[in-house]
């Protein structure tokens, strides 16, 4: 099975703080992994980590055979790993498809001083995914005026783009609305379906966890307390008491 | 707006041809209106246009989030060109002359475009501020250069013909013109292109460019180089047909001006800068004339009244839908 | 050694206005965060002014040294006429947006101005010489040195250590440091932030003018001199680091220094010498010398 990413000893530190202690982590190709915690756990530093933007204090970091430990946020989006935000990262002056062809200009290899940003391709690349996703009505919207859910949507449409090898989804489901957290989450899962693509998200919602993820990792105080299949990981005493809040945690 | 899923009728191809034909006719008109003009007004446009370019380069800029302050650098470096080409080399030519401003221009700013490209807001309109600064420092010391005075040029040829005495201020303004129109729908061109829409996205969320797999310094870098283009271009155009160039060209004053008119044409309308700068000419002869020592307060009235109410510029007021 | 000396003082004397005027741009965008190109402007202002009540005084027969006290009266009545009317109506409008934004307004302060000034003094120059003969003539061997250079340099001084008491000392200066450092949450604590904001904008513009009047015996107060005066003062608030006390004495003496060094030892050099280092500070360090801001770098 290849490894798609791994991570060896990575640690982290913000002065006192412990962000990130000894993490090791290794991911094959089509797993879809849940990363969850509470807040101030790691989660969050894991994923910056491997998108570039922090640089660990210690350990590596390896996509697809290749140590990406110290390299830019760019030439790691280049490699094939592509992230959506937590609070959804667009443009908002443009419209729904401007986002998705300057995601489609960002990604070529070699960008035109001539050839129109609207030529066929691109559109049709842009309006596929649109349709993936169900965005399609909102193609002609400016992204400032669109409610929560749709923006969310785009910024995950905006990554797949560059049809990644890596997938990071940063709490994708974070301040929609509950009765729209599962088709949103089947939206992108069957928008990702014929791929078999690598899928890295952090979530706190259990649900979605439990129905979505084949693998759960748990992380607590920068260390990983669980590591398995989301009935094992979530059923454990370390979980139950660290994350979801289940198992009273004992008095300091 | 139609908002069916059905496969989408607009293209690129017949829009361009369109704006295309729309350019080369706007120039047929200019030539013609112009052969009939007085010279005054003749000259007033030739100036407008050339004065255009300069800040069509601020506005590809501006595209990109930044305000360069010191555009006046590339203006200069452009005239100086044209008319040291003119004295000291015996080239005349009045295609060769913009051609060869622009390229020098090019050359001097490409070493600091790398620079350039990580500084954003006032840090950014400083350094250029201060480049440009020094520049007429330098051009005001230099008496290689003509010092403080600065020096007078002669009647430019074109394609190896004298140009006869009564028709050469329109024929200047053909040129001036043909060029300016040509580098409008360049500049179109660039700004409906993959660049062009990522420098839009530069502007708005440079963290998403990056992580998007493009390069937020390579866009600024080549949107600093081609300002300097567009600046030593008009620069050239502007001492052919003012036959003078002086340290002032340089002046944070003058950069000021281009930056004028900039913000009064917002940057999604090209035809915007070049009606822009029209007004700043009209008001500039006009005002020198009858009023001149309220020019600058009138222009300062404008300026914060374009700030206050129509913040995207005046191309605003044409260029429908979203911001391109 | 004559000339290390002759370089060393005309450095401090052109230093000594500078700062002052440097002093208040670099408050005013401690405070407001704006960059205020027409600074220069309010310098001339206080310049024309001091030319106006300095004449006056003398058409008055009073005595020159009441010509002291005219300057100072001028440029408080330009920091208590302008500043309220710029401040209140004007600035406050734009508070909050972007900053090269609030630049671009000032430029159209700036532009405005200029005329305003050429309709209440007209075009021709003034001169206002009278008071520069006030303290004498020091000669040291061959060099003649004017005493009212070294008085400026002494106000400099002065105008230096109260700013930086009534900041560090005062009640009211640790409220105006507190905004400095973050409006939101002095405004949070119950400041009043629109309060501190008219008074550092009234003290920048003050000390612009007071620059201007004190500086009027030795210069021709004529249309352009707030031009000149602001992209010298940009240079210095550059260098020494944006809302930065020390930033600008440091900054204007290095300024003030460069350039005299320039005159005497390289003239070809005078005029951009001073843009050089403003060049090399922000490649370097862009924040100035004495960081109080972040540069927007990337």
């Amino acid at each position: 099975m290849t490894r798609m990413l791994e991570a060896h000893g990575v640690g982290k530190r913000f002065g006192a703080v412990v962000a990130a202690a000894d993490i090791d982590i290794r991911i094959a190709a089509g797993e879809r992994v849940s990363l969850i915690g509470s807040n101030g756990a790691g989660k969050t530093t894991f994923v910056n980590m491997i998108t570039g933007y922090l640089k660990p204090d210690a350990g590596r970091i390896v996509f697809d055979g290749q140590d990406i430990t110290d390299l830019a946020p760019r030439a790691i989006t280049r490699l094939g790993v592509a992230r959506s935000f937590q609070i959804p990262q667009l443009y908002g002056d443009l419209t729904v498809l401007d986002n998705m062809l300057v995601a489609n200009a960002c990604h070529e290899q070699r960008l035109s001083f001539w050839q129109p940003a609207r030529r066929r391709s691109a559109l049709d690349r842009a309006d596929a995914l649109l349709e993936r996703f169900r965005l399609a009505e909102h193609r002609e919207r400016r992204v400032a005026e669109l409610p929560g859910g749709v923006r969310k949507l785009l910024d995950i449409a905006m990554a797949l783009t560059a049809a990644p090898k890596l997938l990071l989804l940063d709490e994708p489901t974070s301040g929609v609305s509950a009765e729209e957290k599962f088709p949103m989450m089947d939206t992108i899962m069957a928008a990702l379906g014929e791929q078999a693509m690598t899928v890295l998200f952090v979530e706190h919602d259990m649900d979605i966890v439990e129905r979505y993820a084949s693998r759960v990792v748990a992380f607590y105080s920068g260390g990983i307390i669980a590591d398995g299949a989301p009935r094992e990981a979530l059923a454990s005493d370390d979980v139950r008491r660290y994350v979801t809040g289940e198992l009273l945690q004992e008095p300091a | 707006m139609d908002s069916s899923p059905a496969k989408p009728t607009d293209s690129a191809t017949p829009a361009r041809r369109r704006i295309a034909s729309a350019g080369l006719g706007v120039f047929a008109l200019l030539a013609v209106a112009g052969f009939f003009s007085p010279k005054w007004l003749t000259f007033l446009v030739t100036m407008a246009a050339a004065n255009g370019l300069v800040s069509l380069g601020i506005v590809g800029l501006m595209r990109g989030g930044v305000v360069p302050f010191g555009q006046g650098m590339s203006f200069a470096i452009g005239g100086y060109t044209a008319a040291l080409l003119f004295n000291k080399l015996g080239l005349t030519d009045a295609l060769a002359l913009p051609f060869a401003g622009g390229l020098v221009a090019v050359v001097i700013a490409v070493p600091f475009a790398p620079l350039l490209s990580r500084y954003r807001g006032i840090f950014f309109a400083m350094l250029t501020l201060a480049l440009s600064m020094v520049t007429y420092g330098l051009l005001m010391k230099l008496e290689l250069l003509g010092g403080s005075d600065g020096f007078n040029l002669g009647r430019p040829t074109l394609l190896g013909r004298k140009l006869p005495d009564a028709r050469v201020g329109y024929i200047l303004y053909l040129v001036t013109i043909g060029v300016a129109t040509v580098m409008a729908l360049l500049a179109r061109a660039y700004f409906d292109s993959t660049r062009g829409l990522v420098t839009l996205a530069v502007r708005e969320n440079e963290l998403r460019v990056e992580y998007l797999g493009g390069s937020v310094r390579q866009a600024m870098a080549i949107n600093f180089v081609l300002a300097a283009f567009c600046g030593g271009l008009g620069g050239a155009l502007v001492v052919m047909s003012l036959g003078h160039i002086e340290p002032n060209f340089s002046f944070w004053t003058t950069s000021g001006e281009f930056v004028f008119v900039a913000i009064l044409a917002g940057w999604q309308s090209v035809a915007a800068v070049f009606v822009a700068s029209t007004v700043l000419e009209v008001v500039r002869s006009f005002s020198s004339a009858y009023f001149p020592n309220t020019w600058q307060l009138a222009l300062g009235l404008f300026l914060l009244f374009v700030i206050r109410f129509l913040p995207r510029g005046i191309g605003s007021l044409w260029m429908k839908g979203s911001a391109r | 050694m004559n000339t290390v000396f002759t370089i060393l003082v005309d450095g401090v004397t052109y230093a000594s206005w500078l700062f002052i005027v440097a002093l208040g741009l670099t408050l005013v965008f401690g405070v407001l965060k704006i960059l205020n190109i027409a600074h220069g402007s309010f310098y001339a202002l206080g310049a024309y002014a001091a030319a106006s009540f300095v004449g006056w005084a003398a058409s008055m027969h009073w005595a020159p040294a009441f010509s002291l006290v005219a300057m100072l009266l001028a440029a408080v009545v330009v920091a208590a006429v302008v500043a309220p009317l710029t401040e209140r109506g004007l600035l406050r409008f734009f508070y909050g947006r972007d900053e090269v934004l609030l630049v671009l307004v000032t430029y159209a302060m700036f532009l405005i101005l200029e005329d305003v000034t050429k309709l209440v003094w007209g075009t021709n120059p003034y001169y206002v010489s009278e008071p520069y003969g006030l303290f004498g003539n020091l000669n040291v061997g061959v060099q003649t040195w004017v005493g009212y250079d070294f008085a400026l340099v002494a106000l400099a001084v002065i105008v230096g250590l109260l700013v930086w008491w009534g900041l560090n000392r005062t009640r009211q200066g640790k409220i105006v440091l507190a905004v400095i450092h973050s409006a939101e949450v002095a405004a949070s604590m119950g400041v009043n932030v629109s309060r501190v904001y008219m008074l550092a904008f009234s003290v920048g513009i003050f000390l612009a003018a007071l620059g201007g009047a004190f500086t009027a015996p030795m210069i021709s107060v004529q249309p352009g001199v707030s031009v000149g005066v602001i992209i010298v003062s940009f240079a210095v608030v550059i260098i020494g680091g944006l809302g930065s006390i020390e930033g600008a004495a440091v900054g204007a003496l290095i300024v003030g220094l460069a350039r005299s060094l320039a005159v005497h030892t390289a003239p070809v050099a005078e005029l951009f010498s001073i843009y050089i280092v403003m060049a090399v500070v922000l490649v370097f360090r862009p924040e100035g010398l004495f960081q109080r801001t972040q540069a927007r770098k990337i």
